[in-house]
């Protein structure tokens, strides 16, 4: 795969994201300044927002999913099928709950440290499940996953949250505007962190007593690795709801074309998944113009159609 | 097998559970009436009748699909039979139009829903227990994920109907314990009897399946003609229970491992009564101490999501699932 | 008579079975020898009808195992694979009882019970009769199963590795106890043995199997010896005659 070219193909998909919506966006009415003054208006207050939003989040939701299949050292895990991201969703309502005036940002690291703490969850699960099969560790996942939506919903039901419950696990870009996608530059922030310390994931990948010999502080990486991976995944429940199944099948898909080396790999990782969602939501504007379908019920179909694709490849011996 | 000495205690705790199902339908239908009586009673009657038939279904289809697939951890909702259904519904009224499904009499939309859901899920389910997929694991992970895939199939059609189409499938969509429809109630109960009528000549056989596919051959079972026939009643009996209340995931897991636990018998005989009463006891039971001691309205499905995903994960964990 | 016509079984490209064409005298003790993955296992479980083969045809006493009605055939043959689990939570005595089913459907008579009680005679398995089959060691739990397909009382009974688990002294007493069965009601035991010394003692027909195919059959005189050994397993090996006329081989050192 040639990093330039995969440049150029977001590129693409971003600049048609840019075009397609409710209001049409002609090209030439921008140029020729005729009623262009509208048209800018939206471009610049809404579709260039979600395009970004949409880049930002799929390339971050790709990368916390490649991290955390290297720490778990796991193929099939991700924030959602992990318990991560529906731990964020809870995060959410305690915050909605307990501080509603606090601004975006704290509710932010609030939904983070909830998403840290279902993730530590599951590995604390993890070590205590007999692992004779590699697909135990995604139903486990999935499976407190489930647990911590049902306690979600059970206060959300009574407290009259569930709209806000819907829009917190499902990813929609259909409310982006200029000034509320704006935290996504953090996970794009910590992409970058990622995409740095890309050797030590690889190392950490290869397991505790490896990484230990070869003298990496094992604990850390980890920590780093999950702290990442949380406040990734906060942002995006934050500001657009969950993505389900992006950290799962972008990486999976990479790492089929040209291996694991994290270095080397996490670059495509962050452009096939921007490039996946902005193609997700753009299908999601056409479908039923002038209506929109969220991206994340496009993710779920597409995304459990890669994943039964995955399992039953050679009968699941990818994993 | 059939020892007289081994039926006696299984009919003490039969007994022991029938009682307290009765306890748990006594209380419900007492606590806390004020006003007509009259009205009252018939109101609980028939929300008292859904969850009954509810809980039979569920108890029944799932030990029976335990018996086809040799485990106790996988039940059909685990495995994306209610997403299923639910799709199935989205589909007839995307294919079909609103107008059209809704100006069905409710029965014949339930008759052709099932009809659709056997085809589909025998054909499915099939192809999944014969096919090579040897590993446990990945035979329950793919369920899950094809319940995943049904369902947002399921809510990108909701999307594509046109908005007021979407109201008359959310509104069949997310029925519950509170709504039950009688014409549909009477229908589910005649089905459900079917579905036992069936069932009961099968009993003796669904002893002889629990012992695995190799040992059912070598007695004489016809295998294949069994496990579709079973399968084909799972499906009937899920269809059923979703048509009533929509899913409700892990409740199968809970009564049926609860029953296994309690009737110390492997025969259907005693295992599917029991699973049957444990279920309906959960049910009426949940109902009461949720309505009436702590005041909340329809949040029982949560509650029982809640503990049968935690008894899920603790039998991952002890590792029952092999 | 078991009569196996050209029956072959194939994976793909890979060829378990390969055209084999065997007939197998009723009455007494028939033994498949063999080196691992010969499709010994697959053999068994063809004519059994567990698995359907690619080709050929199997008839058990005039009966097409694949097209004879399931139930009928349990009553003219049972097998027992390796590898049992049952889920459910049997008793000793529930198992063997399953033996019963193909002629009561479950209903048990007075004849069935008597039949129960007898063959958990025979096996010695009263001690643990009413135990739950996990809570017994390896052995015990293959001598049920053993237990259960003798319940069944079918002229053939097919045994893959039957003495699997079983210590030397309860090995030697199932090859008498079967060797006794056979000569007594005049049944037929195919089985597929890993001990080439339990086959030349107790059978009266050994059948050597190599790469899916026989490469020797008749009785253990003909196939128990160093030239056919080697055919078989590609291993060199004395053959010493007791002074009882039976063939032991040596092929420890």
């Amino acid at each position: 795969m040639n990093l330039l070219l995969s440049c150029l193909g977001l590129a693409v998909v971003s600049a048609v994201s840019l075009f397609v919506g409710a209001s049409d966006i002609a090209l030439a009415s921008l140029v020729t300044g005729d009623g262009g003054g509208e048209a800018l208006l939206v471009l610049l207050a809404s579709r260039l927002p979600r395009t970004l939003a949409l880049v930002l989040a799929g390339a971050g939701m790709a990368v916390a999913g490649l991290i955390m299949q290297m720490i778990a050292r796991n193929r099939f895990v991700e924030p959602s099928t992990a318990g991560t991201a529906e731990a964020a969703a809870f995060g959410m309502l305690a915050v909605t709950l307990l501080a509603p005036e606090m601004p975006v940002f704290g509710r932010m690291l609030v939904a983070a440290c909830f998403a840290m703490g279902g993730t530590l969850l599951f590995l604390a699960i993890l070590r205590k499940v007999p692992l004779r099969s590699p697909l135990v560790v995604p139903l486990v996942g999935l499976m407190l996953g489930g647990v911590i939506t049902a306690v979600t919903v059970f206060f959300a039901y009574r407290l009259d949250l569930m709209q806000s419950f819907y829009a917190w696990t499902n990813g929609d870009f259909s409310g982006v505007l200029r000034g509320r996608y704006e935290l996504l530059w953090t996970s794009f922030a910590l992409t970058v962190v990622a995409y740095l310390a890309a050797d030590r994931f690889t190392v950490a990948g290869l397991g505790e007593d490896f990484s230990t010999s070869l003298g990496l502080g094992y604990r850390r990486v980890v920590a780093v690795g999950l702290t990442i991976v949380a406040l990734v995944t906060a942002a995006v429940v934050v500001t657009c709801g969950m993505i389900p199944f992006l950290g799962l099948i972008v990486p999976n898909v990479v790492s089929l074309l040209m291996g694991d080396n994290v270095r080397r790999s996490l670059p495509f990782v962050a452009l096939l998944g921007a490039a996946l969602v902005v193609v997700c939501d753009i299908v999601g504007r056409i479908v039923v113009h002038p209506y929109e379908i969220p991206i994340g019920t496009i993710m779920g179909v597409v995304g459990s159609a890669v994943f039964l694709y995955l399992l039953l490849r050679r009968d699941g011996r990818a994993a | 097998m059939l020892h007289s000495t081994s039926v006696k205690r299984p009919a003490v705790v039969l007994a022991g559970l029938a009682a307290l199902a009765a306890v748990a339908v006594a209380l419900y239908m007492t606590v806390g009436v004020r006003g007509d009586w009259g009205f009252v009673l018939a109101f609980r009657g028939m929300k008292l009748a859904t969850m009954i038939v509810v809980g039979y279904a569920v108890a029944v289809s799932t030990v029976l699909f335990q018996t086809v697939v040799g485990n106790r951890i996988l039940t059909p909702a685990i495995m994306g039979f209610d997403a299923l259904y639910g799709l199935l519904q989205s589909m007839l009224v995307f294919f079909l139009g609103a107008a059209f499904v809704a100006a069905w009499d409710p029965r014949l939309r339930f008759a052709v829903e099932v009809a659709v859901m056997v085809i589909f899920s025998v054909t499915l389910y099939r192809w999944l227990f014969s096919g090579g997929l040897r590993s446990l694991h990945l035979l329950m992970l793919v369920g899950i994920v094809f319940g995943v895939l049904f369902r947002s199939l399921m809510h990108f059609l909701n999307r594509i109907i046109d908005p007021t189409d979407f109201l008359v499938v959310q509104d069949r969509l997310f029925a519950s314990f509170n709504r039950p429809d009688p014409g549909l109630l009477a229908a589910s109960a005649l089905t459900v009897l079917a579905v036992s009528v069936v069932g009961l000549r099968w009993l003796r056989a669904f002893d002889v399946l629990a012992l695995g596919r190799d040992a059912a051959v070598n007695l004489g079972v016809d295998h294949r003609r069994m496990v579709t026939g079973l399968l084909l009643m799972v499906a009937v009996l899920v269809s059923v229970s979703t048509a009533l209340v929509g899913p409700i995931t892990f409740l199968g897991l809970l009564v049926a491992n609860l029953a296994y636990m309690l009737v110390p018998s492997h025969r259907h005989a005693l295992v599917l009564p029991g699973a049957v009463l444990v279920a309906v006891t959960t049910l009426v039971g949940g109902q009461v101490v949720l309505e009436r001691v702590f005041a909340f309205d329809t949040a029982l499905s949560v509650v029982i999501e809640f503990v049968g995903g935690l008894f899920f994960l603790f039998l991952l964990v002890r590792g029952f699932a092999r | 008579m078991i009569d196996v016509k050209n029956v072959s079984k194939s994976y793909g490209p890979s060829v378990v079975v390969d055209d084999i064409t065997l007939r197998l005298p009723a009455g007494g003790m028939i033994s498949i020898v063999g080196a691992n993955g010969a499709g010994k296992s697959t053999l068994l479980s063809m004519i059994s009808r567990l698995l359907p083969m690619s080709a050929g045809t199997v008839t058990v006493h005039g009966l097409d195992v694949t097209k004879a009605p399931s139930d009928e055939l349990a009553r003219r043959l049972s097998i027992l694979r390796q590898d049992n689990h049952v889920v459910s939570r049997l008793t000793v005595r529930d198992l063997v009882a399953f033996g019963r089913y193909p002629h009561s459907k479950g209903r048990l008579t007075e004849a069935d019970r008597g039949h129960i009680d007898r063959v958990i005679g025979y096996f010695e398995l009263e001690p643990f009769a009413d135990r739950f089959l996990d809570e017994l060691s390896g052995g015990q739990r293959q001598r049920a199963f053993i237990a259960m397909v003798l319940c069944q009382d079918t002229d053939y009974i097919l045994l893959d590795e039957p003495l699997n688990n079983l210590d030397i002294k309860h090995a030697v007493a199932m090859m008498k106890l079967f060797r006794r069965t056979a000569d007594t009601f005049g049944k037929t035991f195919v089985m597929v043995l890993h001990d080439i010394n339990f086959a030349s003692c107790y059978s009266d027909h050994t059948v050597a199997m190599r790469d899916g195919r026989v490469v020797h059959a008749g009785t253990p005189a003909d196939v128990i010896t160093p030239a056919a050994i080697r055919d078989v397993y590609g291993l060199d090996t004395t053959v010493q005659e007791t002074p009882e006329g039976r063939r032991i081989v040596h092929y420890y050192v």
